[in-house]
């Protein structure tokens, strides 16, 4: 038996030499070649552009690979959309591998994780049209100080108010809240035994738009510094519970929906708060609810709203970085931008485009209006842990302490900043 | 075993025997090696360094952290912490709860169709083992259908005057909703005091969430019938004999189960345990297509956590630490109920009334 151990170790040991002296040479020729922010893009024209896309559907992926197609003939270079079922877990594995998508969408939350590795060109400030982006939204994709990637699109989060039951409760037009103590005062009128005045999702990317009109908000606009547990953001989040124990304002998992579109398209609430996603949800799935959207109401310290925003990665290891570029410029470009938005319906990223989105969009202007105050959700590494927890713990805000569940976000925050 | 090992191990006419058995085992030694053995080698190199994610794991850019990424979770005081005892405060209740029913349940029914006297014992086996050979995505999707708000299930309590909870969405515990009928509301200080993994015992002791629950039944209807299968095979292969005997004896259906049936299935149980507790300890798939930890963090495990970690936050070491230590827990309990199973010599006090003479005592 002695002897069989033995030399069973031995092999085992033989083998896993062989495989990690594999493995290691195998990655050793893939390192210095990688350029770096600032350096010289590489151009290998030979190789043709891999696009990684996360799709919402049929129409987002059409839409992308016209525009895409439309690009690679106009200047020759080969172009692929692949439209990934898990997004982060494709995107890691191109990564490990060190054989990316070269173009992807990129969330904000997953942002810090792929720039703080190496993964992702900085190319934010070669870009042609990098002043025409919204502020706010370049600061969500700045990191160390270094605009990463060019913002695709965006949503801000805005009222919607279904306007038949807006009417029957006796309310017009001069009704719609621009206040806290107005919308406390209409959901209190739009809440009947079938249906409560306001529904929307129990986590901080609706709530905290109640913390942004307080004054507040998670982390300070540069994310250098914790701000959760401050008066400003305890006020919001008192607000919100006060709202929901006056039982005029819901979560839409408590009335049995999934989210607050869901809720509102049900017609469980008169009411909800959501981005102008919500637009393609009540078009397929509610088409006979009539609704409107207005700016979301003021708090104490004036409007505000969250903004939520992708954008196009490009990998550290393309080895086409000039054509991605120059991809990635194409298609964040007022016209792909128009044409995206009037296909899927996204909201374009820059400021040349707003006055004509409006024009094609008149029932959605309050969405492209809270773009002026909107709040960008943290991206430090690590962030979207926080959130999560957060939000866990804001299931039970009705029953809680909204001191104490910020005092414990500040705390995980200024963790996360050490 | 070892004895004939132990002669000139190069003789004559044996002489190529362990060439070829190496040879005939080369195929499954190779595929073993390379798709188990070596990845996880190499995810406990990496549950001990600082890989990002980027490149090769065994690059010159990667280095040796030591337990960073292992006391990061058992002993930080951060959020990793925290989420790390959350997901193992939920996954043991699930375990607790899982394991047990579940061989009761498929012990139960193996030896409902496995009576001679049932009619269509085929439909009921087949009924019994289908919900194992369905997908188990597939069987989640179900399930957040049956126990959503306004579900079958919920409107099926109702018929009988219960008001549902809103399954999925409810992150209460289940003992702390029993605790909270009877008045108790907050643990007394000595639970909500003290923490342990960055929970506070008084959390440790919520019970599974009311979705946790919800997981808890779908394991038990999914797994019960594999379990049966395993039952049913060692059945038959019980000799009629020794019940017989028993029978002869005067034993009644009750004893013959628990003192001359069930023993005889000691390895079955095992089998069933040690696959029931694996099952439960990686339980991934349903919280990755059902409710991706939520509500509240109470349907989080370990497995979905180390996915969570290296996909989505780029912490592949910690990703990795967490699979290893969920490995040895795997492992531990493995053994324990091995040990707790294992045959044992019968005590000298229950041995007395089978001895022919009580003064030649002892155990033998």
């Amino acid at each position: 038996m002695q002897r069989r151990n033995s030399r069973w170790l031995i092999g085992t040991g033989l083998a896993v030499a062989g495989a990690l002296t594999l493995s290691a040479c195998s990655s050793g020729s893939g390192f210095g070649d990688t350029a770096d922010a600032g350096g010289e893009l590489t151009s290998d024209s030979s190789q043709g552009l891999n696009i990684l896309i996360g799709s919402s559907g049929d129409a987002e992926t059409a839409s992308v690979n016209s525009a895409v197609a439309a690009w690679s003939e106009k200047t020759g270079t080969d172009a692929k959309v692949s439209v990934a079922s898990d997004l982060n877990q494709q995107l890691a594995q191109g990564f490990a591998a060190q054989k990316p998508a070269d173009v992807f969408y990129l969330s904000t939350d997953a942002l810090a994780g792929y720039a703080s590795n190496g993964s992702l060109l900085a190319y934010g400030d070669e870009l042609a049209n990098k002043d025409d982006f919204y502020p706010s939204l370049v600061s969500s994709f700045t990191y160390d100080g270094e605009f990463y990637c060019a913002p695709k699109d965006f949503s801000t989060l805005g009222l919607v108010i279904n306007t038949d039951l807006w009417a029957q409760a006796g309310l017009t037009d001069a009704d719609i809240p621009t206040t806290w103590d107005e919308l406390a005062a209409v959901s209190k009128t739009l809440t009947t035994d079938t249906q409560v005045g306001l529904a929307l999702g129990g986590e901080y990317a609706r709530l905290g738009a109640f913390m942004a009109q307080a004054g507040g908000s998670l982390m300070s606009e540069d994310n250098t510094e914790a701000t959760a547990n401050s008066a400003e953001s305890v006020a919001g989040l008192e607000y919100a519970k006060m709202l929901l124990n006056d039982g005029v304002m819901s979560y839409a998992s408590e009335i049995g929906a999934g989210w607050g579109g869901e809720a509102f398209g049900k017609q469980l609430s008169a009411m909800t708060i959501e981005g102008n996603w919500i637009t393609g949800a009540m078009k397929s799935d509610f088409p006979e609810v009539n609704y409107t959207v207005a700016e979301l109401p003021a708090g104490p310290e004036g409007q505000g709203t969250l903004q939520f925003t992708n954008c196009w990665g490009i990998a550290a290891d393309s080895p086409n970085q000039a054509a991605a570029l120059q991809l990635v410029e194409e298609l964040t470009s007022k016209d792909a931008q128009l044409t995206f938005s009037e296909e899927f319906g996204p909201m374009p990223s820059i400021q040349s485009a707003a006055a004509e989105w409006k024009n094609a969009n008149p029932t959605l202007v309050a969405f492209l209006d809270g773009a002026d105050y909107a709040q960008g959700v943290p991206n430090v590494k690590g962030a979207a842990d926080v959130t999560s927890d957060l939000n866990a713990q804001l299931e039970s805000l009705k029953t809680g302490d909204a001191q104490a569940i910020l005092d414990s976000v500040q705390q995980n925050l200024e963790a996360l900043l050490k | 075993m070892s004895t004939p090992a132990r002669t000139p191990r190069r003789s004559g006419i044996r002489g190529g025997e362990a060439a070829s058995g190496w040879l005939f085992t080369a195929p499954m030694i190779i595929l073993l090696g390379m798709f188990l053995v070596i990845p996880v080698l190499m995810a406990l190199w990496v549950s001990f360094s600082d890989w990002n994610g980027r490149g090769s794991p065994f690059s010159g850019t990667v280095s040796f952290v030591g337990l960073d990424n292992y006391s990061a979770l058992v002993g930080g005081g951060g959020l990793a912490e925290q989420d790390f005892g959350t997901a193992l405060r939920n996954n043991a209740w699930y375990v607790l709860l899982v394991v047990p029913i579940q061989t009761m349940l498929s012990l139960l029914l193996a030896v409902l169709v496995n009576r001679q006297i049932l009619r269509g014992r085929g439909f009921f086996r087949t009924a019994f083992y289908f919900p194992s050979v369905t997908s188990s995505v597939a069987i989640t999707v179900l399930w957040l259908f049956l126990f959503s708000a306004s579900g079958a299930v919920n409107k099926l309590l109702a018929f009988i005057g219960i008001n549902g909870p809103n399954w999925f969405n409810d992150p209460s515990g289940v003992l702390h909703n029993f605790l909270g009928l009877i008045g108790v509301e907050t643990g007394p200080a000595a639970l909500t005091g003290n923490t342990f993994l960055g929970i506070s015992f008084w959390e440790w002791l919520a019970g599974p969430s009311v979705a946790m629950s919800a997981f808890i039944l779908m394991a038990v209807f999914t797994t019960s019938g594999t379990f049966m299968l395993l039952f049913i095979a060692a059945l038959q292969n019980l000799s009629g004999d020794v019940v017989e005997a028993a029978m002869m004896d005067g034993a009644n259906g009750w004893q013959r189960f628990w003192r001359v049936t069930l023993p005889q299935l000691r390895p079955t149980l095992f089998t069933v345990l040690t696959l029931g507790l694996i099952g439960a300890w990686q339980v991934f798939d349903q919280i990755y297509t059902g409710t991706q930890g939520g509500p509240g963090k109470t349907t989080l495990t370990p497995a979905y956590l180390s996915y969570q970690a290296a996909f989505t936050n780029q912490a592949w070491g910690q990703g990795a630490a967490i699979a290893f230590i969920l490995f040895v827990i795997i492992v531990v309990f493995t053994l324990f109920q091995r040990w707790l199973l294992a045959e044992r010599q019968v005590s000298a006090r229950r041995m007395r009334p089978y001895q022919p003479q009580p003064t030649s005592g002892g155990s033998k």
